[in-house]
C-alpha cells in the first residue's frame, strides 16, 4: 500500500483499486477543532476534482475534493458522532471515505510524501 | 484550504506576546489578529466560560471626546444624541452605555460603547469603522466637542467568571464596579480606564491601558493560573452564543435598529412623545418602525447537527424557490455543543420555535427560530 498526497492537503492510501482518503495532519491543525463532517453517499460516482466531502471546524467550512475519479465504497460513519477523530488521528481513525478507482492513470498526478512536505515549507 | 496572511496589515502593539504564545494570525479589519493560540478555538471558548480569558482587542477604535471652548459635557452629550438614538444626557459619570450611529435611512453606521469618564467621553468603536467614525464624529461634533482618536493605547478584555478575582489582585477596588460601570484605576502604578463589560456574555472587564504599560499588565494577568489567552475565533463563538451582533455581519448600513432587534437600546426619552424624541439621523423611519414594526427581524437560529454559516439562504418551506431570509452569522457553539446562528427572517416568522429551511451546498434542512441569547448572560449587575 502506498500513501500519496495532494496539494490540497489530502492523503490517499492506494491498495489495489481501492483508495482511502483523509486530510493531512497539517490540514487538521490549520482548520482547528472539527465539529461536523459531511460525507458522500455510498455508491456515488465522483470525478477527480469535484467536491466529495465537507469538513467544518469551529472557524470555517472546507471542501474536500475527490483526489481521484471513482465510486464511493464506504464512508467513515464514526465521524458523525465524533468529528474530532480527524484532529486526533487524521491519518488513521479519522479517514473520510474509500473509493473504487475508475481511472488508475490519475494516480500519477498525486504527490509523494517528500513533494507534499516540501510544499509546506 | 489555507490562506497566507497578507503583508500590508497592521500589527497589534502586543504582537510579540501573541507570537510567543503560539498565535495563529488572520487578517481582520486591516489588522493581523490572533485567531487562536495553541489550545485552539474550542478550548479557549470553554475556558472563558469556566475561568477567565485575556483577549487583545486593540484593533478597536478608542476615541476621546472633550468639550470645546465654553461648551460643557452636557453640550457634548446633546451633540452625541444628535447622531445616536440613545440617552447620553442621563449617562452618569462612571457609567457606560451601548449605542449606535444611525444613517439618514435608518441604517446602522456603527455600533459602539459610550463611556462617561467625568470630564470626557470615551467611545469604543469597531475596527472596521474607526477611520470613518473619526471623520464623521469630527464633522458632526466640531461645534461642541474635540474629537481625539487614541493611537497609543491597548485595549485588553479579561472575560469570564474568575475575571473579577484575578483583577482584584491588582486593585481590590475593582469589586465595587457593577456591570457597565467605568472608572480610572491605577493598575501596576499606571492609570487605566476599566469598564465592567465585554463581548462574551460573561462577567468581565475591558481595560484601556497606555501602550508602554500594556505588555507588563498583560503578562501580569497571565501569571494567574485562571487566565489564558483567547483569540478572535473564541471571541466570535462566545459573542454568537451570547446573541451579540457583529458589525458588518449582523448589522450594517442596510439594517435598522428595529430590524436588528436592538430597540432595547432606544429609551422612551428618544421615542415619539419622549422628552428628546427624534433628532437623530433616520429618526423618521426608526420611530415609525418602533411603533409599527419592521418587515423583517434578527433572530437566533438553531439546527440539529450541521452548522449554518453567514449568507446561507433561508426558505419558508422545503420546496420554495425564493429565499425569505438569510443567515448573518453562524457556526458551532462549543458551550451548547450544537450549531448556533443569527439571521434575518420575515417578522411574521420571528417567533421562537418557528421552523424554516436552510440551504447549504444544495441541500435543504430544517432550522428553528431560537430565543436569544443562546447562553444566559452572567453580568454582575
Amino acid at each position: 500500500m502506498t500513501i500519496h498526497y495532494t496539494a490540497d492537503h489530502e492523503w490517499i492510501a492506494v491498495d489495489g483499486d481501492v483508495a482511502t482518503v483523509g486530510i493531512t495532519d497539517h490540514a487538521q491543525s490549520a482548520l482547528g477543532d472539527l465539529v461536523f463532517v459531511q460525507l458522500p453517499a455510498v455508491g456515488r460516482e465522483l470525478e477527480k476534482g469535484t467536491e466529495a466531502a465537507v469538513v467544518e471546524s469551529v472557524k470555517a467550512a472546507s471542501e474536500v475534493l475527490a483526489p481521484l475519479s471513482g465510486t464511493i465504497l464506504e464512508v467513515n460513519v464514526g465521524l458523525s458522532a465524533d468529528p474530532a477523530l480527524v484532529n486526533s488521528d487524521p491519518m488513521g481513525a479519522g479517514w473520510l471515505f474509500k473509493l473504487l478507482i475508475s481511472e488508475p492513470v490519475e494516480i500519477t498526478t498525486l504527490l509523494s510524501k517528500d513533494t507534499y512536505e516540501a510544499g509546506l515549507r | 484550504m489555507l490562506a497566507a496572511v497578507p503583508s500590508n496589515l497592521r500589527r497589534l502593539p502586543l504582537h510579540e506576546l501573541h507570537t510567543r504564545h503560539g498565535a495563529k494570525f488572520m487578517p481582520f479589519a486591516h489588522y493581523e489578529m490572533p485567531v487562536n493560540y495553541r489550545a485552539g478555538v474550542l478550548k479557549e471558548h470553554l475556558h472563558t466560560r469556566a475561568a477567565a480569558s485575556l483577549f487583545d482587542v486593540s484593533h478597536m477604535g478608542q476615541i476621546l471626546i472633550r468639550s470645546r471652548g465654553h461648551s460643557t459635557m452636557h453640550d457634548v452629550a446633546l451633540a452625541l444624541e444628535s447622531i445616536m438614538p440613545i440617552d447620553v444626557i442621563s449617562l452618569k459619570d462612571g457609567r457606560q452605555r451601548y449605542g449606535f450611529l444611525t444613517t439618514m435611512t435608518g441604517g446602522i453606521r456603527d455600533d459602539l460603547m459610550v463611556v462617561n469618564l467625568g470630564r470626557q467621553f470615551l467611545l469604543i468603536v469597531n475596527a472596521s469603522c474607526k477611520a470613518e467614525d473619526e471623520a464623521y464624529l469630527s464633522e458632526r461634533l466640531s461645534k461642541y466637542g474635540q474629537v481625539q482618536p487614541l493611537a497609543d493605547r491597548v485595549l485588553l478584555a479579561l472575560q469570564g467568571p474568575r475575571a473579577a478575582e484575578v483583577l482584584a489582585e491588582l486593585t481590590a477596588d475593582i469589586a465595587r464596579l457593577r456591570f457597565m460601570d467605568a472608572t480610572e484605576f491605577a493598575l501596576q502604578g499606571v492609570a487605566c480606564w476599566v469598564t465592567r463589560s465585554g463581548y462574551t456574555g460573561e462577567d468581565g472587564f475591558e481595560i484601556s491601558v497606555p501602550t508602554k504599560a500594556a505588555m507588563s499588565l498583560a503578562e501580569r494577568l497571565l501569571t494567574s493560573p485562571h487566565v489564558r489567552l483567547a483569540g478572535l475565533g473564541a471571541r466570535d463563538s462566545l459573542r454568537l452564543e451570547a446573541g451579540l451582533c457583529l458589525y458588518g455581519a449582523d448589522i450594517d448600513l442596510d439594517t435598522t435598529p428595529v430590524q436588528a432587534a436592538l430597540e432595547w437600546a432606544i429609551p422612551a426619552a428618544r421615542r415619539t412623545g419622549g422628552a428628546r424624541a427624534g433628532g437623530f439621523p433616520g429618526a423618521g423611519i426608526i420611530l415609525t418602525q418602533l411603533e409599527q414594526g419592521a418587515p423583517d427581524r434578527r433572530v437566533g437560529l438553531s439546527s440539529d447537527q450541521r452548522p449554518v454559516r453567514a449568507s446561507t439562504p433561508l426558505f419558508l418551506d422545503e420546496a420554495s424557490d425564493m429565499p425569505c431570509g438569510r443567515v448573518t452569522s453562524g457556526g458551532f457553539g462549543p458551550s451548547l455543543h450544537s450549531p448556533v446562528a443569527m439571521g434575518y427572517v420575515p417578522s411574521t416568522q420571528a417567533k421562537p420555535g418557528t421552523r424554516l429551511w436552510a440551504q447549504v451546498r444544495g441541500q435543504r434542512f430544517a432550522v428553528t427560530v431560537a430565543r436569544l441569547p443562546f447562553i444566559a448572560h452572567r453580568y454582575q449587575r
